[in-house]
């Protein structure tokens, strides 16, 4: 290990302050390395911010060696460390985090992790599918963005479900046009009719960028690192999702009190 | 599961329910109904008629002297968005609880009535009889951040002189509510010190500072601190909360659908926090 990232990763064992682990995380993710990996992803249950943000930051630009350690997060127990690796990984876009992000979209608590999985879901590496999931990928991902729009109590979250589904119409142009029509129609909707106007805002600009065609990114990865079991792995758990019935919320779900709320109002405002 | 012993989760709270319960005997059941009105935004008439009896509420009173349920009402009172409730706002500036004249000043500002701007530059002045300081560190004698911000957002510019001091408060937290006022208030070619004074404060060492000068700058929709927003060490969640207060502001200067420049700016810096 080069010393220089040594002291780095000594920096943040030593941090005796909030300020100061920010301040280290955010140097040791700087430096891009990959040995600093499982420094960067026990920085995300300090809970402390600064330094999560700055550590998730460093793992989705180190991108796919990242994902492993990442998937091993979800299934422990700290909900906050949990939340942070379904942010990086939504930011990686790595094909393995695909169900776990289609999940949480549309029914985590928390709406920083569903924000982050809608934006995450439009931006799949989608060039590294194989045909023959691309179809059920894409389309489990059309619908579960389409109704965080429609649904989504929440301004920031329906903000990201049009980011998503702007990269998603970009990405079917060609291949499913009825899917892009399906998009561009629920974008005409909300170009009206969303309560939010930072959200309208978004549909106009993803309205005027998918009318000029603006460029998808650059491609520059083309051969997947994802192993015959890997891909295995994704499509058993999207053929599961597909046998499931969707959104059931949880009791304990604030949206469940919230709808409730309306209703009764509704009904108390008659005469 | 409790309801054998007349204690309702949230998940059985109904309307009515909450307007009685505020009513009733039980003194947790009447401070949680009033948050409760207000966090489900009840806006109906019974709603806030029992809320404004609720400001008188005498009953309710903690070891310090404390008023938790006028607290909890005069909050909810600002979300409701009926200026019915003004007045009794207005009175509740002088209430003796530091945190009720706190929420009532909150609330004042979102109800957006200019009415009781006499009466907050009279606490900004601290020559309402009676009040009492904060009982947490550093023990305001009023709250200064909330009475300043609601200055700022009702446009009391014959207020200017009165604010000025509070820029060079001993407290951060009143300083940068004083620059958020003055920057509302002021000619917007005179403005600008004031957002760059507020966006010096985003790299303070205090995480929670930095939190509010976010909602600050929110507030003002000052878009030169657009970039200075995205880089502040805190929640994306608040800085997307923050960034959405610039965005608003700019779609204010183009017809929809049309954005103006700034507002893609800060739309682009949004995508990148998501």
């Amino acid at each position: 290990m080069a010393e220089s990232l040594s002291s780095l990763i000594r920096a943040v064992e030593a941090a005796d302050s909030a300020p100061l682990l920010t301040e280290a995380v955010q140097n040791l993710a700087a430096a891009r390395e990959a040995e600093a990996i499982p420094v960067l992803i026990a920085a995300l249950s300090y809970n402390n911010p600064g330094a999560a943000v700055a550590a998730v930051e460093g793992l989705i630009h180190l991108g796919e060696p990242a994902v492993p350690a990442l998937i091993e997060q979800l299934d422990l127990h700290n909900y906050t460390a949990r939340a942070w690796a379904i942010r990086a990984l939504a930011g990686i876009g790595d094909p393995r985090g695909l169900v776990t992000l289609l999940g949480v979209a549309t029914a985590d608590f928390s709406l920083s992790v569903r924000r982050a999985a809608a934006r995450g879901l439009g931006m799949m590496k989608w060039h590294w599918f194989p045909a023959e999931l691309l179809e059920i990928a894409q389309e489990e991902v059309l619908e579960a963005l389409l109704f965080v729009a429609q649904q989504d109590d929440e301004w920031i979250v329906r903000y990201a479900a049009v980011v998503g589904l702007q990269a998603l119409a970009s990405a079917v142009t060609t291949t499913y046009p009825a899917w892009r029509s399906q998009i561009q129609a629920q974008l005409d909707q909300m170009a009206t009719q969303d309560p939010s106007a930072a959200v309208r805002a978004r549909v106009w600009l993803a309205q005027q960028q998918l009318r000029v065609g603006a460029a998808t990114p650059k491609v520059t990865d083309t051969s997947s690192p994802l192993t015959p079991t890997d891909w295995q792995v994704i499509l058993e758990g999207l053929y599961r999702r597909k046998g499931q019935e969707r959104l059931v919320l949880a009791e304990g779900d604030p949206r469940r009190y919230h709808e409730l709320a309306v209703a009764i109002a509704q009904n108390t405002d008659q005469p | 599961m409790h309801s054998d012993s007349g204690i309702q989760d949230e998940t059985q709270l109904t309307v009515e329910q909450a307007i009685a319960n505020l009513q009733g005997e039980d003194l947790g059941l009447r401070v949680y109904a009033a948050w409760w009105l207000g966090r489900f935004r009840v806006d109906v008439p019974e709603a806030i008629d029992v809320l404004m009896a609720a400001l008188e509420d005498e009953d309710d009173r903690t070891d310090a002297g404390g008023y938790p349920l006028r607290r909890n009402a005069a909050r909810a009172l600002g979300k409701l968005g009926d200026r019915r409730a003004v007045p009794s706002l207005l009175h509740a500036l002088s209430c003796s609880d530091f945190y009720v004249r706190e929420a009532a000043a909150q609330s004042l500002e979102m109800l957006g009535d200019p009415a009781g701007i006499p009466q907050l530059i009279e606490l900004l002045h601290d020559r309402v009889a009676g009040t009492q300081p904060a009982s947490e560190p550093p023990r305001l004698v009023q709250p200064f951040d909330a009475i300043l911000e609601a200055l700022g957002t009702l446009g009391a510019v014959e207020a200017i002189p009165d604010i000025q001091p509070f820029l060079d408060h001993f407290v951060p937290r009143v300083q940068f509510a004083a620059a958020r006022a003055m920057y509302q208030l002021s000619d917007p070619e005179m403005a600008r010190p004031y957002g760059d004074r507020l966006i010096q404060a985003l790299s303070h060492d205090d995480l929670q500072l930095r939190r509010a000068v976010l909602a600050d700058l929110g507030a003002i929709g000052y878009l030169s601190a657009a970039e200075a927003i995205s880089q502040t060490l805190a929640e994306n969640s608040l800085k997307l909360i923050s960034l959405k207060g610039l965005l608003e502001k700019q779609l204010l200067l183009a017809s929809p659908p049309d954005l103006s420049p700034g507002a893609l700016k800060v739309m682009e810096i949004m995508d990148e926090l998501l």
